[in-house]
């Protein structure tokens, strides 16, 4: 079976020591992370995290499955890119009087929509929201061009395109089963 | 509100409110407020003081599993904790409902490298269902509660609670609220009616079904409706290792042992078979084999409780997630009564050969030195196959999970999954804790008796019943076995010059017997059994034995050594 990336999923309590919880999963399994994005979900106390692997879907399905049997693990699922509207952010610091040297500033902000978050006489800090190649691309195009200084992305954040569960709804029919016991 | 108490005196009734009336453990520092509370606590709680903490997991085991009640094991921090993992880890691989408490440092040392402080959430995590840290005395009840909760229910396994010497001396208001729901954690799945019906669908349309018997009939309570099953539908059965004793040896549709060194019938008939069930159990490699060539011929069915078994080895056609409890006699009310007399009676020419070529003389030899088959063979039919069998890991383990006989469920006690060499003996005095009224026979190779052979001083302290008997053939004999049969006869370290292990059990003042020859071993065996006192049985028996039948690691479940 081929590998591809997957996006995993999870909503988790915010209790400690759940990142390592669901690492290990992977290490067992000799899988590497290729991005992880933990963060409040829109339920309080609720924790989501997006992580992305290249494997299998066999593999996945696996994993997936032991995440979700964690105790402390509300719901887990996976998805390929065709199921997702995703995103990753990226962050680019140039130096302002390369960035004005390249003459104009206004075909690089309308090839690659970005945004300028700080200029300073030193430095300038570019942002540029999309996928993992046009963030790439501009990255590329950059360091030939006028250097890059630093560079960060984050890790990817999806949403589903498909009508999926909510999982305020879920939990409220496990309470609600819960209750009728 | 009530008066306030020390965190140690909370986790004492939390313990009490939890039905806990048997503790295994070993005091040390930062454990010691939890020690001082159990003195008071005496009249509710036995404690046993084991002679290591991995004899006191190991213990704590052997009681779930005989008692189906929650094991507890009780240590302090650091090297205690790590002593301990061998028992966890065994306990998660075995579904074994236990919960361990270490000692920790205060809250204000963590993370510092204390004195005896280790990280045991980080260590325990991976090899349990829950590990938790409690920090602060008011979270004392809430976590004994949901450890309890945790361990017990569903698919049991181990939890480990981490608890810091802060919180035993701290002093709280004592509110004990049992858990009984985890929004996070639904332990038994609905049974699906649509899964029912496929499995019971595939069933009845089924000429040559066939069921592997897994621990989860045990763990389900569910023996009684696993009958009913099976002999609705006239379906031949056979038992994993971790399944022994789900069936009655005599039960006429019981077929066997499966896997490495299981019975030859039901390993062939595995791919013969048209419908394969598999009932509470896991597809371990060491029942498959290799999984290119496993049952491709079959329809297969799997029950389970844990939706992470379902399709990690064998991919079923029909999945059944639920406990045994409910989804077993839910399909058993939608088969149609049936017989399947030829396909049952096909078992035999392979039962006939595996007799010939292999029963005959390692259970029945008529000269030459002891067999360890006749031995246990021997001492099941003293014990009118009513006794617990406990076992260590290795050859000693095979044989007697192929020759010992039961009547009863819960009555084998084994290291399955993790194969921890030691587990016997702290099993053995766990296992007769929890079982007092039974027999319990613990048998142990020269090699993992050694490992925890320190045990005999608790087994002394307590006198704890059990018999004990070791297949003494001077070697590592499973691993003996494979370097004759895999590396052509390099003994790579694996020759024992053994003490002289009766002296060592008279100097903790247990009675014992060494045999050397064949026309000793019933008079032996009848002392052994003649009351209830521990006992140490040792019987010299051939050096260079073997397991046989012999599915090689990783071959295909048809290709079976016989040893001829």
């Amino acid at each position: 079976m081929e590998n591809k990336l997957y996006t995993i999923t999870v909503f988790s309590e915010n209790s400690v020591g759940l990142l390592g919880q669901i690492t290990i999963i992977f290490t067992r399994r000799a899988i590497n992370i290729e991005t992880l994005s933990v963060s409040p979900s829109a339920l309080k106390g609720i924790h989501k995290f997006t992580i992305t692997v290249l494997t299998t879907e066999d593999i996945v399905s696996k994993v997936v499955k032991q995440i979700d049997k964690r105790v402390d693990i509300l719901k887990a699922y996976y998805n390929t890119d065709e199921d997702l509207v995703f995103q990753e952010i990226a962050l680019y610091k140039v130096s302002t009087e390369k960035l004005l040297g390249l003459g104009s500033i206004e075909e690089l902000v309308r090839k690659y929509h970005i945004r300028i978050l700080e200029m300073t006489p030193d430095y300038a800090v570019l942002q540029k929201a999309g996928h993992y190649e046009e963030t790439q691309q501009m990255f590329e195009e950059l360091s030939e061009s006028i250097g890059v200084l630093q560079f960060i992305r984050s890790g990817r954040v999806a949403i589903t395109r498909s009508k999926v569960e909510r999982l305020s709804d879920m939990l409220e029919s496990i309470q609600q089963k819960f209750e009728k016991k | 509100m009530g008066n306030k108490i020390t965190g140690a005196h909370a986790f004492m009734q939390a313990l009490i409110e939890e039905g806990v009336d048997t503790i295994f453990g070993y005091p040390g520092g930062a454990i010691m407020p939890v020690f001082d509370a159990l003195y008071d606590y005496d009249k509710h709680i036995n404690h046993i003081l084991t002679r290591h903490e991995q004899g006191a997991t190991h213990a704590a085991q052997g009681y779930a599993r005989v008692s189906g009640k929650v094991g507890v094991a009780l240590v302090t921090s650091g090297p205690a904790a790590t002593n301990a993992v061998t028992g966890i880890a065994d306990a998660m691989l075995d579904s074994t409902p236990m919960v361990v408490i270490t000692g920790q440092v205060g809250a204000t040392l963590l993370g510092t490298d204390a004195f005896q402080e280790i990280d045991v959430v980080g260590i325990t995590q991976p090899i349990t269902k829950w590990a938790y840290q409690i920090r602060r005395p008011e979270d004392i009840a809430w976590a004994v509660a949901r450890a309890f909760y945790i361990a017990r229910s569903g698919r049991p396994g181990p939890v480990v609670l981490d608890f810091a010497k802060n919180a035993q001396i701290q002093e709280v208001e004592f509110d004990y609220k049992p858990c009984t729901f985890i929004r996070s954690y639904l332990p038994i799945p609905e049974v699906q009616p649509s899964q029912i019906e496929a499995a019971a669908a595939l069933i009845n349309g089924a000429k040559k079904p066939f069921a592997l018997v897994g621990q989860g009939v045990i763990l389900g309570n569910a023996e009684k409706e696993l009958l009913a099953f099976l002999e609705k539908a006239d379906i031949p059965a056979a038992w994993t290792l971790l399944g022994s004793s789900a069936m009655p040896t005599d039960f006429p549709l019981n077929k066997g042992f499966l896997g490495m060194h299981g019975n030859v019938a039901p390993n062939k008939k595995t791919n013969e078979c048209d419908v394969l069930i598999a009932i509470g159990m896991r597809f371990d490699d060491r029942v498959t084999g290799d999984l290119n060539t496993y049952a491709k011929q079959a329809k297969i069915i799997h029950l389970d409780i844990d939706a992470a078994e379902i399709g990690k080895n064998v991919k079923p056609d029909a999945p059944v997630l639920g406990t045994t409890k409910e989804t077993l006699p839910a399909i058993t009310a939608k088969l149609n009564p049936a017989k399947h007399t030829e396909w049952i009676e096909s078992f035999k020419e392979y039962e006939t050969l595996e007799f010939e070529k292999v029963i005959q003389r390692e259970v029945h030899p008529e000269s030459g030195e002891l067999t360890m088959g006749e031995v246990i063979h021997k001492i099941t039919h003293a014990t009118n196959n009513e006794a617990i069998l406990v076992t260590d890991v290795g050859q000693n383990q095979m044989m007697a999970a192929r020759y010992f006989n039961y009547t009863k469920t819960r009555s084998m006690v084994t290291s399955g999954g993790l194969g921890t060499m030691g587990f016997g003996i702290p099993a053995a005095m766990g296992a007769k804790m929890g079982a007092p009224e039974r027999t319990v026979c613990m048998f142990a190779g020269d090699g993992g008796f050694q490992m925890t052979i320190q045990e005999l001083g608790t087994i002394m302290q307590e006198q704890i019943g059990v018999k004990m008997i070791i297949l003494n053939n001077h070697f590592l004999g499973m691993v003996r076995q494979w370097q004759e049969m895999f590396f052509e006869e390099r003994y790579s370290f694996t020759e024992m010059q053994n003490p002289d292990f009766i002296a060592i059990a008279k100097a903790y003042r247990i009675d014992g017997t060494e045999v050397h020859v064949r026309e000793d071993l019933d008079a032996a065996i009848a002392d052994m059994l003649k009351d209830d006192k521990p006992y140490l049985l040792v019987v010299n028996v051939e050096k260079k034995g073997m397991v046989y039948p012999m599915m090689p690691a990783g071959a295909t479940v048809t290709n079976i050594l016989l040893g001829d």
